[in-house]
């Protein structure tokens, strides 16, 4: 089975991306799958489901997605293999930009979208650095200019990497994108993996449902910010 | 090349301006330290390491792919694509269509039929460069070749541009800063020469002229459109140029597309427009989702476009007169 972990911030087009794929891959005559992770809540799977495309779902609550997902992803291997399937995406939003999902060995997609302006690529972490795949959404809808500049923003944030525009609607590059899932190595099983790198770090009382505000309450993991004021003359 | 773990960083910061922009990303500062590459990561504190969200190695060869990256970009010419040949597939009902049809450098194809036809479609085929692998079943040969892989899947240097009828601009820029965004990323040598042609050229296109200190968000529709038609002529890369409709507003159709075609580029054009879809050398008719037929332009027709220009100059010559707040009164008497 191939594994694929499909990445991004949210809203920006995963599950439609995943879905135009599916129909694709499904059409060859492969058994397709979803592992859908979220933070709250999801109806995305009832959008799989329509598709006939087998689906489970993890709400991360009131976890950092990303652990959840790291936490789960094995598990969610093994339920694909125990259905069969050829193909198995996982799913998982990166609330914050400094997420890092990918798994080394595991082929990885990270999904941007166009219309959050020409430098973000610049501002997101190991998610789109550490990606084999960087598939660009709603490009249809910003000039041409800025299709360009972002691609090449792209291509600058991880050299080497392959790039494609994709448009979840339309289905325009997708097949594109299908020749480049087909190089996806196969994984039997994920024991042992490691991820490409950490994921952001989360120790704090705040973690742990600390409410109240103040220095008194902030031990273990915190960080504070500077500020320029206070370091002169200090 | 040597290894640049060796190198000093400000000697490789001078060299490749590129790592230190790479170095800002990710908030640490090499401004200018003078230790290697590969002592400067080591001495880098494990939290700073956490913080920007790479391993020390997976810096190094990011920074070694980014060299190789940015240099590639300036040593690839941009491509150039004498001929594109579409070869038929089929329709939504599964008929094959046997359309085989070469377009050459300079020449315009305009796409015609119903909304809904299939039209984008076709659009589409041709910007993925389909390869039979699209619903349609449809090929594009560049050059009479299947086009190389890595002509096919790259990204910045795609060989075919698309103006869609339904975009935006996103940034805030003004009209001046935007295209000189576009001229650093094509790595032109001069970049402000090329953006004030940019802007020049898209006034001449306009009847609406535009001050390069506006801001794209503030253009009209015909205005946009001017612009990002004199932007794909004479700064981008793509050889290959896809135009969903030209809406009339304001935009001089004609020197639109003698224009792109004196840069050499291949011209598709979906429209319903009459002086559009006469002006190419071709038309293609879309029906059912398939290609029914392929009409030249005749030479009747092409006496016909030369009366309905002139119709048209005189149509907005009214326009014009009401934008002047004038009245129109006198009998007109336009005779075809």
């Amino acid at each position: 089975m191939q594994l694929i972990t499909v990445a991004g911030s949210p809203s920006v087009g995963k599950t439609s991306v995943i879905l135009r794929a599916c129909e694709w891959l499904q059409r060859e005559g492969l058994r397709v799958g979803v592992a859908k992770f979220d933070a709250l809540s999801t109806s995305d799977d009832q959008l799989y489901a329509q598709k006939g495309v087998p689906v489970t779902v993890g709400l991360a609550g009131a976890l950092c997605p990303d652990h959840y997902f790291v936490s789960n992803v094995e598990d969610c291997q093994a339920w694909g293999q125990r259905q069969g399937f050829d193909v198995l995406f996982t799913e998982s939003a990166g609330l914050c930009n400094r997420c890092s999902p990918h798994v080394a060995g595991v082929f990885a997609i990270c999904v941007v979208d166009a219309l959050a302006g020409v430098h973000t690529p610049k501002k997101i972490g190991p998610m789109l650095r550490l990606a084999d795949l960087v598939v660009i959404t709603k490009g249809d809808i910003v000039s041409q200019v800025e299709r360009e500049v972002f691609a090449y923003h792209v291509r600058l944030a991880n050299p080497g990497a392959r790039a494609l525009f994709c448009n979840g609607i339309t289905g325009q590059g997708v097949s594109d994108l299908v020749a480049q899932l087909r190089q996806a190595p196969a994984t039997t099983a994920l024991e042992g993996h490691r991820l490409r790198f950490p994921m952001p770090a989360a120790v704090c009382p705040y973690c742990v449902g600390e409410t109240a505000i103040g220095v008194t309450h902030q031990r273990g993991n915190v960080k504070k910010m500077h500020f320029v004021d206070q370091e002169q003359g200090s | 090349m040597s290894n640049i773990a060796d190198l000093p960083l400000d000697v490789l910061q001078d060299a490749h301006p590129c790592v230190g922009e790479f170095f800002s990303t990710l908030g640490l500062d090499a401004a200018d330290s003078r230790l290697a590459l590969g002592e400067w990561l080591a001495q880098l504190a494990d939290e700073d390491i956490l913080d920007v969200g790479m391993e020390r190695d997976q810096m190094l060869a990011h920074i070694q792919r980014l060299i190789n990256e940015v240099a590639d970009m300036n040593q690839t010419a941009d491509g150039v694509v004498r001929s594109l040949t579409l070869i038929g597939g089929r329709d939504k009902a599964g008929t094959p269509e046997t359309a085989r049809l070469v377009v050459r450098a300079g020449e315009v194809v305009c796409i015609v039929g119903p909304t809904g036809s299939g039209k984008s479609r076709l659009l589409a085929d041709i910007e993925c460069l389909a390869q039979g692998d699209t619903p349609t079943g449809r090929r594009i040969l560049i050059d009479g070749q299947p086009p190389d892989p890595e002509r096919r899947y790259a990204l910045d240097r795609k060989l075919v541009a698309q103006l869609s009828q339904n975009m935006n601009f996103v940034v805030d820029l003004t009209v001046r800063e935007f295209i000189a965004m576009h001229a650093r990323c094509r790595l032109v040598a001069d970049p402000d020469a090329v953006t004030d042609q940019v802007i020049a050229c898209a006034n001449e296109l306009t009847g609406e002229k535009f001050a390069p200190e506006v801001s794209v968000t503030q253009l009209s529709g015909g205005q946009t459109r001017a612009l990002m038609i004199a932007d794909v002529a004479l700064l981008s890369a793509a050889p290959i140029v896809l135009i969903d409709e030209i809406e009339n507003a304001g935009v001089d159709r004609r020197r639109a597309l003698e224009l792109l075609v004196t840069g050499s580029k291949i011209v598709f054009i979906s429209t319903h427009d009459p002086l559009l879809a006469l002006r190419g050398a071709q038309r293609i008719v879309i029906r059912n989702g398939g290609i029914a037929d392929i009409l030249a332009t005749s030479a009747q027709e092409r006496r016909n476009l030369n009366r309905l220009e002139s119709l048209d100059a005189l149509l907005l010559e009214i326009r014009e007169r009401l934008r002047r707040g004038l009245r129109i009164e006198e009998e007109l008497q336009w005779s075809l």
